[in-house]
């Protein structure tokens, strides 16, 4: 096994992890918005728009990322999507994400007594800020662990960007290993990163889970 | 503009592949199984290295991403003299990689039954050997069905990936079409169909197990 290249190519796998990073976030943070502008659409909109909704989620969740992804990029501009390999990669993860994150919101909603909505209606509270301070901080908090948990599963869709050409840390390991020919111990270190990266998002979710929640189980 | 002609034409040779989607993750769900199953002993197991395989197994498996498990395999197979076709190493990686989570299915599974049952098997006298295979397992194994096939959905769709080590599947021949038809969206829309339609005739037999298995 030859370690040195690791150094050689340092400052390029650097610069493909803070894509990865930056992938993984702008995916978590947008798609999670937009999931919850879906999960909100889908409780209060009319029978057409939750139907288009539906349709929507289950159209996204039955087909891979990876052809989504190729829908995107090789078919776009036929349609005059013209989108670089980052920002289509972008987007894909955003819409990717987005039904998963909304089935999550949208059973977190379920979740919220129906009694304390019924309650703030007949106190005459406006439909907004019954979401604003009801539905959303109790569904919030109970939709933490399956948040965390999807945006673990992110972290690992976005090696998938490499396969169109978005320069991120898997890309530069494969380029790294075609130009060094070390391809077995390029992903051999590639797959020990992510172990340690999952293991250790998953262990900061895990404290942030138990100091968001530490109210309830007090209270119990 | 959108062709419809060519959406469609690209039906016949993407079906024809889709024997390979079919194929890599039909066995890779029975090699799952398998594994599954002995990690999940593994893992409730009272002998503590045993325990702390399947811990290992499942987190590393659960940790890195199935892009690179598949990588890592096509490279190392050859490494060790192990000489297998491509089709067997990626058949191999997403039933290793399927194993991890089936484990934690069957686990869940189990740990679901009312402890009260097995404590009255064993209070009446049966040995525990009887309780496992009378009581513990027929129950689990039921009651994990609608979970199988929720992971054999997302086999389907993980073995979209398997195409970048060369299997001729939906997303690669789908390439492979694009390439000659200089038509990506609509091969690709149709690719999508395909994964589509496959996904939600085993999502109506995972509500249907589901109905059936509600108790």
């Amino acid at each position: 096994m030859e370690w040195s290249i690791f150094q050689q190519y340092g400052p390029m796998l650097l610069r493909g992890f803070q894509i990865t990073v930056f992938c993984w976030l702008f995916g978590t943070i947008f798609g999670m918005i937009l999931g919850l502008l879906i999960a909100l659409a889908q409780r209060y909109g009319v029978k057409p728009v939750r139907w288009l909704l539906q349709a929507y989620i289950e159209i996204i969740r039955g087909t891979p990322f990876l052809v989504q992804l190729f829908v995107l990029y090789y078919g776009g501009p036929l349609i005059g999507l013209r989108l670089d390999a980052l920002p289509a990669g972008l987007l894909g993860l955003t819409i990717y994400g987005s039904p998963y994150f909304a089935e999550i919101f949208r059973s977190a909603f379920r979740a919220v007594p129906h009694g304390q909505i019924e309650a703030a209606r007949a106190i005459g509270m406006a439909e907004v800020s019954i979401i604003r301070r009801i539905l959303l901080p109790l569904g919030l908090v109970s939709a933490l662990p399956a948040l965390v948990n999807f945006s673990i599963i992110l972290t690992k869709e976005t090696v998938i960007l490499s396969i169109i050409t978005v320069p991120e840390l898997m890309y530069q390991v494969q380029r790294m290993s075609t130009e060094t020919f070390r391809y077995l111990e390029a992903n051999l270190v590639l797959a020990l990163f992510f172990w340690a990266l999952v293991e250790l998002i998953s262990r900061v979710g895990r404290r942030l889970e138990i100091r968001i929640t530490k109210h309830l189980i007090e209270r119990t | 503009m959108f062709s419809i002609e060519t959406f469609f034409d690209s039906f016949g040779p993407l079906f024809w592949a889709a024997r390979y989607t079919l194929l890599v993750s039909g066995l890779g769900i029975a090699l799952g199984l398998v594994i599954g199953a002995l990690i999940c002993a593994a893992g409730l197991s009272r002998w503590t290295a045993a325990q702390r395989f399947a811990a290992i197994w499942v987190s590393f498996l659960r940790g890195v991403p199935l892009l690179v498990q598949l990588l890592l395999m096509y490279y190392l197979l050859p490494v060790i003299g192990i000489n297998v076709p491509a089709i067997a190493a990626a058949v191999i990686t997403v039933g290793i990689c399927a194993s991890a989570y089936i484990s934690e299915i069957w686990r869940g599974a189990i740990g679901a039954l009312p402890k009260g049952q097995s404590e009255a098997a064993i209070a009446i006298g049966m040995d525990p050997r009887n309780v496992w295979t009378r009581i513990i397992l027929p129950q689990a194994v039921v009651l994990s069905l609608p979970a199988l096939v929720n992971e054999l959905i997302l086999l389907v769709k993980a073995s979209s990936l398997v195409s970048v080590v060369g299997i001729l599947e939906v997303t690669r021949a789908s390439q492979a079409h694009a390439a000659t038809t200089f038509r990506p969206l609509e091969v690709y829309l149709a690719a999508a169909c395909i994964y589509l339609l496959i996904n939600l005739c085993l999502a109506g037999l995972g509500r249907y197990l589901e109905h059936r298995t509600a108790v």
